[in-house]
Formats: C-alpha cells, sequence, structure tokens
C-alpha cells in the first residue's frame, strides 16, 4: 500500500460535516471553543445558521444537545476524546444515552495523537469508557476517507454515536469508493495464520505487520474494526474459529477498549489466543506521536514479533 | 389544549395534585414528598394556566416543554400529567414499582408527557435550553418551563446553561428556582450558602423576578409577566417556598427530603389537605 498521502482524520469529519449540514438543515454543530482544532472552521463560516457555541463548558455543551435533538435536530457535540468522554460522560449517560437521543459527540484529538500536548490532552480511556454505557454506538476511523464515510453513516443513524477522529496526521488507506458499516469490520486481507484486529491510526501497522509477515510465510488476516461497539462479533468469532490467534492494536488503553472486547468473546467461546498490543496503562507525556507509540510497543515490529510468537 | 385557570381554581387544583402526591409516595413507600409539595405551585401553574400541550399527542412538535431538572420531585409532575390526561390516574399507584412508567426519576421513554430524562442534578437546565434555543432556530413559539432546586444550583452545568440561555437571547425560557433552603443533608446555608440566587440569575443576565413560590396569587402574577416579555431575556422565578407546604408535620423539615409517610402519616396529611381548598 501507498502510505505516502498523511491526513488527520479530523479533516475527514471537517469536510464531511459541511456536506451533510448542506443536505440536512437539523444538521448542527454545537462548539466548546475548539472548533478550529476540530476542524469545524468551514462548517462555521458556510453554515452559521446551523453553528452554535457554547463556551468552555463541556457539561452544559452536551446538555444544550441532547435538548436540541428532543425537537428534532441532530447535533454533533464537537470537542476533543479526553473532554468529550470524561468531562461530559456522566450527561452523555443521563440525558444521550439513557433517553436514546439523536446525539453525535464527534472527538478530535483521540489516543495519544496529541502528542506533543501530553497527558492531559491524550485520551487513553475514552472507548473503554463510552463501551460501558448502554445505547452508545463507539466508532473510530482509520484514515481521512473512512472518516468522512463514518460520519456520514453516524448521521444517517438515528442513535447517540461517540466518533473518534486523530490530531495528527495519519496516512490515507482508503479511496473514495470504498464503503464501510457501523458495526461491520473491513477486511483488508485474508490469511490463515493469524488474525490481526486493528482500529484508528493503528489499522496502517497492522497492514505493514501484515505485508512483513507475508515475507516470512505467514499469512495474516487484517480487519479493520472501526466500531468497537456494536463490535462486529461475527468477523471476530470467525478468527477465533478459522485462526484462533489474534493480536489486536490500538491507539487506546489495552484495558476495556478494542483488546478487551475480543478478549471477552475468545473468552466466551473458550478457545482462541488473544495478544493485546496498545497503551500499557500508563499515562503519556510530550513527545512526538511515534515515539508515544512506540513506548508502549504499538509498532510493526511488535506486531510482527507478537504474531510470531502466537 | 390549553387551560387557563383562575388562581381560585389554580389553588384548589394544586391541592388535588398535592394529594396524589402524597398518596403516591405512601402507596410506593418510597419516594420524594418534601420537595414535590414546594415546587406544586409553580407545576400547577404551567400545566393549568401557560402550557399548551396534547395529551392525547404528548410529542406534538409544537407543545410547551416542561424540564424538571429536580427531578426527584417528579410526584408532582406524574400528578399534573395524570390529571390532565396524558395517562389514566390509576397509574399513579403504580410509581416506583417494577415495569412502572413512573420510574422513580422521570424518563421521557417511559412516560408521555415526560420532555427529558431527569435525575441527576444539575443536568435538566442545560437540556431545557437545547429545548429553547431549537424553537429559536425553528423560528417556533413554543415556551420552555424548567424547575430547579436551590440545592441543584450548587452544580456548576446549572450556570453553564445560564450563560447559554442569556448568549441565544432564549426569552421562550422560564426557569423557576424553588428556593425551600433545605437539601438532603441541611439547610443550604450549612451545605452550601447560596447567598442571594436572584442577584446570581441576574448577574447571569436573567430577568429575575421574586415571589412567595407557594402563594399562587403572587406565583400568577410574576409568571404572568414572565411569559409576556418577549425582550431576548431569559426568565427566572427565584420562589421562596417551604419544603413539605401543606402538610404541617413536614413543613420545613429536612428529613421529609426522601421518606416516605406511614399509614397514620399519611391519613393525617391527607385530612390536613382536605381543609385546604378554598371556596
Amino acid at each position: 500500500m501507498n502510505f505516502e498521502k498523511k491526513v488527520p482524520t479530523r479533516d475527514g469529519f471537517g469536510d464531511e460535516i459541511v456536506a451533510l449540514g448542506k443536505e440536512n438543515k437539523n444538521i448542527l454543530v454545537v462548539d466548546a471553543d475548539i472548533g478550529k482544532s476540530c476542524k469545524t472552521g468551514a462548517f462555521r463560516k458556510e453554515l452559521p445558521e446551523q453553528y452554535l457555541n457554547v463556551g468552555i463548558a463541556e457539561q452544559n455543551c452536551a446538555g444544550v444537545a441532547a435538548g436540541l435533538a428532543t425537537c428534532g435536530k441532530i447535533p454533533f457535540v464537537v470537542t476533543y476524546a479526553a473532554f468529550g468522554s470524561m468531562r461530559m460522560c456522566e450527561m452523555i449517560r443521563q440525558e444521550i444515552a439513557y433517553p436514546h437521543l439523536n446525539v453525535k459527540i464527534a472527538c478530535s484529538h483521540g489516543g495519544v495523537t496529541p502528542a506533543n500536548d501530553g497527558a492531559s490532552h491524550q485520551a487513553i480511556e475514552d472507548m473503554g469508557i463510552l463501551r460501558t454505557i448502554p445505547n452508545m454506538t463507539v466508532v473510530m476511523p482509520a484514515d481521512y476517507w473512512s472518516a468522512r464515510k463514518l460520519v456520514r453513516a453516524a448521521a444517517e443513524l438515528d442513535a447517540p454515536v461517540y466518533l473518534r477522529f486523530t490530531r495528527d496526521a495519519i496516512p490515507v488507506i482508503y479511496g473514495e469508493d470504498d464503503s464501510f458499516e457501523i458495526g461491520k469490520a473491513k477486511q483488508l486481507r485474508d490469511g490463515k495464520d493469524v488474525a490481526i484486529i486493528a482500529n484508528g491510526d493503528t489499522v496502517r501497522l497492522a497492514i505493514e505487520a501484515a505485508e512483513q509477515l507475508a515475507e516470512m510465510g505467514i499469512e495474516a488476516r487484517v480487519l479493520d474494526m472501526h466500531t468497537i461497539k456494536p463490535l462486529d462479533e461475527a468477523a471476530v468469532k470467525a478468527c477465533i474459529e478459522e485462526i484462533g490467534k489474534i493480536v489486536t492494536v490500538e491507539d487506546h488503553n489495552i484495558l476495556n477498549g478494542l483488546g478487551s472486547a475480543v478478549c471477552e468473546l475468545a473468552a466466551e467461546a473458550g478457545r482462541g489466543k488473544v495478544k493485546r498490543i496498545g497503551i500499557q496503562d500508563q499515562f503519556g507525556q510530550s513527545a512526538p506521536y511515534e515515539r508515544l507509540l512506540a513506548m508502549n510497543g504499538v509498532t510493526v515490529e511488535n506486531i510482527v514479533a507478537q504474531a510470531k510468537a502466537l | 389544549m390549553k387551560e387557563t385557570l383562575s388562581v381560585r381554581d389554580l389553588q384548589n387544583t394544586c391541592v388535588d395534585l398535592k394529594k396524589h402526591v402524597i398518596s403516591m409516595i405512601y402507596k410506593a413507600q418510597s419516594g420524594h414528598p418534601g420537595g414535590s409539595l414546594s415546587v406544586a405551585d409553580f407545576v400547577t401553574a404551567c400545566y393549568f394556566r401557560y402550557m399548551n400541550v396534547r395529551p392525547e399527542e404528548p410529542r406534538w412538535a409544537d407543545r410547551d416543554r416542561f424540564v424538571l431538572s429536580k427531578g426527584h420531585v417528579c410526584p408532582a409532575q406524574y400528578a399534573a400529567l395524570a390529571m390532565k390526561g396524558f395517562f389514566p390516574m390509576e397509574v399513579l399507584d403504580t410509581l416506583r414499582k417494577e415495569g412502572s412508567p413512573l420510574q422513580g426519576h422521570p424518563s421521557m421513554n417511559k412516560c408521555p408527557g415526560i420532555d427529558i430524562s431527569t435525575g441527576s442534578l444539575g443536568q435538566g437546565l442545560a437540556c431545557a435550553v437545547g429545548m429553547a434555543l431549537a424553537a429559536k432556530l425553528d423560528g417556533k413559539d413554543y415556551r420552555v418551563f424548567s424547575a430547579v432546586g436551590d440545592g441543584e444550583c450548587n452544580e456548576g452545568e446549572i450556570w453553564e446553561a445560564c450563560g447559554t440561555a442569556y448568549k441565544y437571547k432564549l426569552d421562550n425560557l422560564i426557569v423557576f428556582v424553588d428556593w425551600n433552603n433545605l437539601q438532603l443533608d441541611g439547610t443550604c446555608e450549612e451545605i452550601m450558602p447560596p447567598i442571594d440566587l436572584a442577584a446570581k440569575f441576574r448577574a447571569f443576565g436573567f430577568e429575575v423576578y421574586e415571589c412567595d413560590g407557594n402563594d399562587m396569587a403572587q406565583l400568577v402574577e410574576v409568571m404572568d409577566k414572565a411569559v409576556a416579555a418577549k425582550n431576548g431575556l431569559p426568565k427566572c422565578i427565584v420562589g421562596k417556598t417551604v419544603k413539605g407546604k401543606g402538610v404541617s408535620y413536614m413543613e420545613n423539615v429536612c428529613g421529609w427530603h426522601g421518606t416516605a409517610p406511614n399509614e397514620e402519616q399519611y391519613k393525617q396529611a391527607m385530612a390536613e389537605l382536605e381543609t385546604q381548598y378554598v371556596k
């Protein structure tokens, strides 16, 4: 694959939300004073009647969105993943998920991608937190094009959805014509020896690892599990039954994210070996993005090593 | 369907409503009588004098909304909804029971007439702001009424919501602060001094009215003004109230925040309320 072109997935959100807003005047952006960093600038400029900014008041932001949704609006609450999942957490639970309201929590700065900002802004817990709230759908696209497609799919779903994007640029791995369905894994290559299940910015690492493994005669199935809830259980069970060896990769704490979700199914099936690669239950620091991943073993080399060890 | 009752009729409707509150909580042996009684006058005035609602079409898009931000006093709202015909009166007897639409705290997808689920304090007002904002965005003229507790004003999100209400000129939002001066653990002064709630809301840009929130004549006088003033300012009615109002042994007693009466107390409460009708 050609990984030369790199774009942050927040740009995919920023582009698609403008297109959606032009098609449907009920689609709103509700910002909390970090719209510029979350790429809502074009929406604000082109669709001012559909743009709201409630200031640095995330709890209120979630509540206002819930109230708007009860009146037929489709608000996209826009902030950073650390704040959208944690500062807003109980408001999402009580006022959005419990009443099953049509609000999207669209967060940039997922995982360690706000690398230079340090631990305060790196969101390594968010998807796990949101995954345990009933009625929530939790999605992290792997590149610019899947971000656009999954933002559109989320807008079309009459349900609360948590969307997580990257701050930093990551390779474009899909094309404009690729299609994506929330809750359905995207298989990027097939293999009989090991399965690599990844999401978000780590999908590109999984693809590279699979290419290296192929050179060693090990054939890997690679899945882009962009939706961790609802999890594509059929795709995971197929990996357990047909291959039995799974490496999970995520830019998230190894607790309660993609790796945990896969382990839950393997444990219940009573078979399959799983190795989780992700953030090692530790806070980050200000450092280059790739370095932060490397400090946690989220590298092509480690994926290859763990796949071979299984 | 909008009913516009006179002050005397509202007073008597409020007595009916309070009897339902006591009866529901007695039968459930669970619930929050104190705050349900202090907010009862406001709830009665909203549903029987100001709000355009359609009990046969609870989600009618152009209805006035009611957000009980202090969700634990939902027996008062449930009683009003039943009296309006949103569901049969006998449903009131199922409060807090398994499978009931009348959850311990209001659930919009279980109970007809509930406009948003509440119960975790501090959150409802932001939702009310969102609803009032939706009306403005759509050029509609429905209003949003919301009841907030004095203790609930400890929560920061209340004040965040006030900022948004002012910024977006939500003169279709009418907030009632039920200042009964008792929280769960003690008086407001003991737990978190409220200082001057009217001044606080005024400082946040609200048009503020003050009254005895358990005096229907005073309440109607200020609410008539609040709903009429289309001046771009959100409205706040700071009502001085008595927790447990109307039941002598509950009045101003902190312990009646979340306790159900026993049989003897129930009979006494109903007998006392019976004497409060105005001829």
